[in-house]
């Protein structure tokens, strides 16, 4: 059972955490996977329904989705890439507390001008452009 | 220390032993490798992928039929879609299996949940593999 005397609960460190959201970005990715291959065959249909299916992505709503995604996606990879490292550099074990710092900052310094380049063209159209 | 097996209420093999290592198969060990390369092979595919289609030179808004067209006249981003395909499904399909392991509790559960997710990625990489080996640009 989670809780001992005095009810405290087992509030995790950094490495069962970063277990959590790499097994919840996997599912979501997992399952964007199958609805994008669907999307993607309709090539075979008609350009006609591609391009309409393919215009849905292009909203705003969705757009913001897609951040989402790529988010999940980039957590995902470099995560992926320290559970790695745990299991076969030999300093990986010790350090893998440091590499989830290293990674969130790595997350947020891709993901902040990835953000601004993904909605720049919703923001754009929803509040005008500045030029 | 003798090695030898000693006398005891439980009879249980030494370990390393080559009878226990003949009954076991290698199926976990092999998916635990499988994860990580091509985990590491995913990360230049998808994130190049991501790269390319969400940020670069107006991201998702310049996507059309025409555009699709444009890069699968080229061998090149054939099998980068395809690698990338076949690669993140199976990936993707191991890592639910050792989802359902650990939650689906009942035997029928999991079975079922696994035969859901088995007919899923088998029906998604034969349909993905068949659109792009059939890509037809004059299509319509």
């Amino acid at each position: 059972m989670a809780t001992v005397s005095g009810g405290t609960l087992y509030r995790g460190g950094e490495g069962m955490w970063t277990w959590v959201v790499h097994r919840i970005a996997g599912v979501a990715v997992f399952f964007f996977l199958l609805v994008h291959v669907l999307d993607t065959a309709l090539v075979r249909v008609s350009p006609q329904l591609y391009d309409e299916v393919i215009a849905s992505y292009k909203t705003p709503i969705v757009n913001l989705l897609e951040v989402g995604l790529v988010g999940a996606v980039l957590f995902h990879a470099l995560n992926g890439i320290r559970v790695i490292l745990v299991d076969f550099w030999s300093k990986g074990p010790r350090l893998q507390r440091q590499m989830t710092w290293v990674i969130a900052a790595i997350w947020v310094v891709l993901m902040v001008p990835g953000t601004y380049f993904m909605l720049k063209h919703t923001v754009e159209a929803m509040f005008g452009s500045a030029s | 220390m003798s090695t030898t097996a000693q006398p005891g209420p439980v009879n249980i093999p030494a370990p390393r032993s080559p009878q226990r290592s003949s009954q076991r198969s290698n199926f976990e060990l092999y998916s635990w490798l499988f994860m990580r390369v091509s985990g590491i092979v995913l990360v230049f595919l998808v994130l190049g992928h991501l790269l390319i289609m969400n940020v670069l030179d107006g991201g998702v808004q310049r996507i059309n039929f025409a555009f699709v067209a444009g890069r699968w006249s080229s061998p090149f981003w054939q099998v980068w879609d395809l690698l990338m395909l076949w690669l993140a499904m199976l990936h993707g399909t191991n890592g639910m299996r050792t989802i359902i392991n650990d939650y689906a509790e009942r035997d029928q559960t999991r079975f079922w949940l696994k035969m859901v997710l088995y007919i899923a990625a088998v029906f998604t990489i034969v349909l993905g593999t068949l659109v792009i080996f059939t890509f037809d640009p004059n299509i319509g």
